[in-house]
């Protein structure tokens, strides 16, 4: 039962080794603070212990430089535990720009994600080793957290807005996946794994999927089912603006303002178009909350997004000039 | 040996004399007989869980009935036991002795208190009885508020009601220190206890109301579809965390600063000498309750809050750090050169201060950013607040208890006994949550049914110990019930401390003191010197 037993996680990204560096010092603080402290204690207690009922201790009251001494030497060790943890948080939190992008979306009680080449899965996650990974993560009912912990990651996936992780894979490997977030009966049946590959292995089992249920292409389809296309045409004559060429950028806003057209603004946008409304256009877009789910959410948002990339397609539905 | 003839245990007999006292003792044992309740329903709940751990497959309960089972076990042990635990049993007994006063400032509000608690008790225990609820203590929306078919309603008006009776207490103690104090108890010779239950007051008048407002919000979500937290009605989720969180963060503090103030106390009277510093122990108290305040945030560093927000609130939890040692290091400085009896409160005392040290410098591990994205939401997590609240609050609690138990009852208990029942409460504690650090670093998640084998020896040594601890929590019940009614009778002074409480006899009459009280030093004062002062 108990062989094979680990005491410490595997190192599988290379993110691992820096959040286990601050790891170890911390923990080496923790000890020599704790020892410290408990053979202080008990060598006073045994030292000075009473030996006639009447016994009575000194009067000391105070020294101000040991208090000056305890209150600052643990404030310079709290500074640079905060420091180095902030470093290796921006380290985590800042992805590169050519990071691989994976949708995933959380439900009770399991993990869909979409590759953008077309792949799809449950519970699973295939990534390859080397290459940095980002995963953009909605959800579709309640709060749940996508964790790796071989990978030293985690993020919560919370409805109504998209939380973003990455890693760099290391080692090849099945590793856990688990939902962090308590989200109901089967939470703890909400787990699964991260499968990461040498690249070559990785783009044999990415090419096992249909260009056609890609993200973008899916998309594009469900533009044209939700008749998107009948008021978001390709020039300035529909009655929603024009969506070529507006990811990523900033959108003024009527009554004012700007917004970066995101993947937070075109979801938002769908599921209630009356709350930023583009400059120049009525608020006439009906909502289609409850209409879609949150993957084909991700799907529209990877269509509008890839009519803002180099040789992007021609929104569907557009009349020929 | 003097035995008073009139104590408040004698003045007045049946049950109206209790169920309609003003006398802040009686209600103090009113209090202390319902937590003692809730503590072992809560335990139950605990021992629940535990049990189905033992193995990795989910198979002695179902999903649904391990969810309540920590669920419920978390609610009551926050709000219906760790929240009043210290200030309702001890403080409420103590505070008025040791300012000198007859009574608290409001003796009606205070039973009233104690009959809004049992009120709350009453909605929590129908929550339980009636199906229980599975939201987790923290009640996350929109679970809580869309999804959870569970008895949510009933739990929240629970923790709703919980919280006047705590905002009472907490406006009762604030009153009394600054009106009620004899003539020349001046604010820097109050005891440290009646410090430490100051901040904790502060917290609870300022900081309840929220928790009142968002277990609200919950309610009308739920029950009218107001849209607060749930997206789907236009909310945002994150907004709870933010108003539970203000609340209950400065809720940690609320239980172990009065476990804090217990141990100032009984390091004093066990190593007969005054408190080292006595001026920072105060103030940190002050501190810790201030700072306190500002770092809720650190619960949602994996929440999408935005990073610099993380990062402030990074900074201001290691900044609440900083008191908490320095009472570590100062409760350690009094015993240096001090006349040390390792007696059980003093046994628990110094339990106290390891576990707490453990605890609290694990908690800066939480606040580090960058390695908390790592064990959050894990059984790291789960850990450390048992360190700080089982390790700490309730070893506090118990040391305290057992300090003032003769006081209290007029009786002593077993002693040896009571020395077997702490070293028993220390090993099983350790024992319980120290795997739990390691499965958590693992990367085992927090409110598991079911778990990876890989992480089973450690969850066998969390329940082997908690079996252990749960019979060094039955072994005081024991001889503390043994010695009411066989239990020598206790002196005014049995253990040779200083203080006012240990001036008046044990049980105290009614009124406390015949005459009021003139002070003239600050309290354990046990060398023949100066004024204890500033340092």
């Amino acid at each position: 039962m108990f062989t094979n037993l680990p005491f410490f996680p595997q190192q599988a990204s290379v993110q691992a080794g820096q959040v286990d560096a601050i790891y170890f010092f911390m923990v080496a603080v923790t000890a020599f603070f704790s020892l410290l402290i408990a053979t202080l204690v008990v060598v006073f207690a045994v030292k000075y212990r009473r030996r006639h009922d009447d016994d009575i201790g000194v009067a000391i009251h105070g020294s101000l430089p040991l208090e000056l001494l305890w209150t600052f030497v643990p404030l310079v060790i709290a500074m640079v535990m905060f420091v180095w943890g902030a470093l290796v948080f921006f380290d985590l939190y800042r992805s590169p720009a050519n990071a691989m992008e994976i949708y995933v979306v959380g439900k009770q009680w399991m993990w869909k994600v979409q590759h953008m080449e077309g792949q799809r899965e449950i519970n699973q996650l295939h990534v390859p080793i080397g290459r940095p990974v980002k995963l953009i993560m909605g959800s579709e009912d309640v709060l749940h957290s996508y964790y790796i912990p071989a990978f030293r990651v985690k993020a919560d996936v919370v409805p109504g807005r998209y939380n973003t992780m990455w890693f760099t894979a290391k080692k090849p490997g099945e590793y856990h996946l688990f939902c962090a977030e308590y989200c109901g009966t089967k939470h703890s049946g909400m787990i699964g794994s991260v499968i990461a590959m040498e690249p070559p292995d990785f783009q044999a089992w990415l090419s096992g999927g249909r260009a056609e249920d890609s993200p973008v292409a899916a998309g594009a389809k469900l533009f044209q089912d939700l008749v998107c296309h009948t008021c978001h045409m390709g020039d300035t004559q529909g009655r929603g603006p024009v969506l070529t060429g507006v990811f990523g950028k900033p959108v003024q806003l009527q009554g004012g303002g700007t917004v970066i057209a995101d993947e937070a603004y075109i979801r938002e946008s769908i599921v209630n178009p009356q709350a930023k409304v583009v400059a120049g256009y009525q608020p006439i877009m009906p909502t289609f909350q409850g209409l879609v789910t949150e993957e084909q959410l991700l799907q529209l948002i990877a269509y509008v997004r890839s009519l803002s990339q180099p040789g992007a397609p021609v929104p569907a539905g557009t009349p020929k000039q | 040996m003097e035995t008073p003839t009139l104590t408040y245990l004698n003045d007045g007999h049946g049950l109206a004399s209790w169920l309609l006292t003003k006398d802040h003792k009686r209600i103090a044992i009113l209090y202390l007989v319902s937590i003692t309740a809730f503590f072992a329903v809560g335990g139950f709940f605990a021992l629940m869980v535990r049990l189905e751990l033992l193995t990795p497959a989910g198979d002695l309960l179902s999903s649904e009935t391990y969810n309540k089972m920590f669920t419920m076990h978390g609610v009551v042990m926050v709000f219906l036991f760790l929240v009043p635990s210290i200030p309702a049993t001890l403080g409420n007994f103590f505070i008025p002795i040791m300012v000198g006063a007859k009574d608290l400032a409001f003796p009606r509000i205070n039973l009233l208190s104690w009959y809004i608690y049992v009120l709350a008790g009453i909605f929590t225990l129908y929550s339980a009885l009636s199906g229980g609820v599975d939201t987790g203590w923290t009640f996350y929306t929109p679970y809580s508020t869309a999804a959870s078919n569970t008895h949510v309603m009933s739990a929240a008006l629970g923790v709703f009601i919980a919280g006047f009776s705590s905002i009472l207490t907490g406006l009762n103690f604030i009153v009394t220190i600054h009106r009620m104090r004899a003539h020349g108890m001046t604010w820097f010779r109050l005891p440290l206890f009646v410090w430490a239950h100051y901040a904790t007051s502060l917290i609870m008048i300022l900081g309840t109301p929220v928790i009142a407002i968002t277990v609200l919000l919950v309610a009308a979500e739920r029950a009218l579809h107001l849209g607060i937290f749930d997206p789907a009605l236009g909310g945002d989720p994150v907004l709870f965390q933010h108003l539970f969180w203000f609340y209950s963060h400065p809720a940690v503090y609320i239980m172990i600063l009065p476990a804090m103030g217990v141990v100032s106390e009984i390091v004093q009277a066990f190593a007969r000498k005054n408190i080292f510093g006595y001026s920072f122990i105060a103030f940190s108290s002050l501190a810790i309750a201030v700072i306190g305040f500002l770092v809720w945030g650190h619960h949602l560093f994996v929440s999408g809050q935005s990073v610099y927000a993380g990062l402030i609130f990074s900074f201001i939890s290691f900044l609440v750090a900083i008191p908490s040692a320095i009472k570590v290091f100062n409760w350690t400085a009094t015993i240096y050169k001090g006349a040390v009896s390792l007696d059980a409160p003093m046994l628990y005392a110094i339990g106290f201060i390891g576990l707490f040290t453990i605890g609290g410098m694990t908690g800066l591990f939480l606040a580090a950013i960058g390695l908390d994205i790592h064990v959050h939401d894990t059984y790291f997590v789960v850990a450390h607040f048992h360190y700080i609240m089982v390790g700490g609050a309730i070893m506090g609690y118990l040391g305290g208890l057992h300090y003032w138990w003769p006081k209290m009852t007029g009786r002593l208990y077993n002693e040896p006994w009571a020395r077997v029942g702490a070293i028993v409460v220390f090993v099983g504690f350790n024992l319980t949550f120290f795997p739990q650090f390691i499965a958590g670093y693992l990367g085992m998640p927090r409110r598991y049914h079911a778990y990876p084998p890989e992480y089973q020896v450690f969850n066998v040594f969390s329940s082997a110990g908690a079996s252990i601890l749960a019979v060094g929590y039955i072994v005081p019940l024991i001889y503390l019930t043994y010695s009411l009614f066989k239990g020598r009778r206790s002196p005014a002074d049995p253990w040779g401390a200083r203080g006012l409480e240990w001036e008046i006899p044990s049980p105290p009459p009614t009124a406390n003191f015949t005459v009021s009280p003139v002070v003239t030093h600050g309290t354990h004062q046990y060398a023949p010197s100066k004024e204890v002062g500033i340092v």
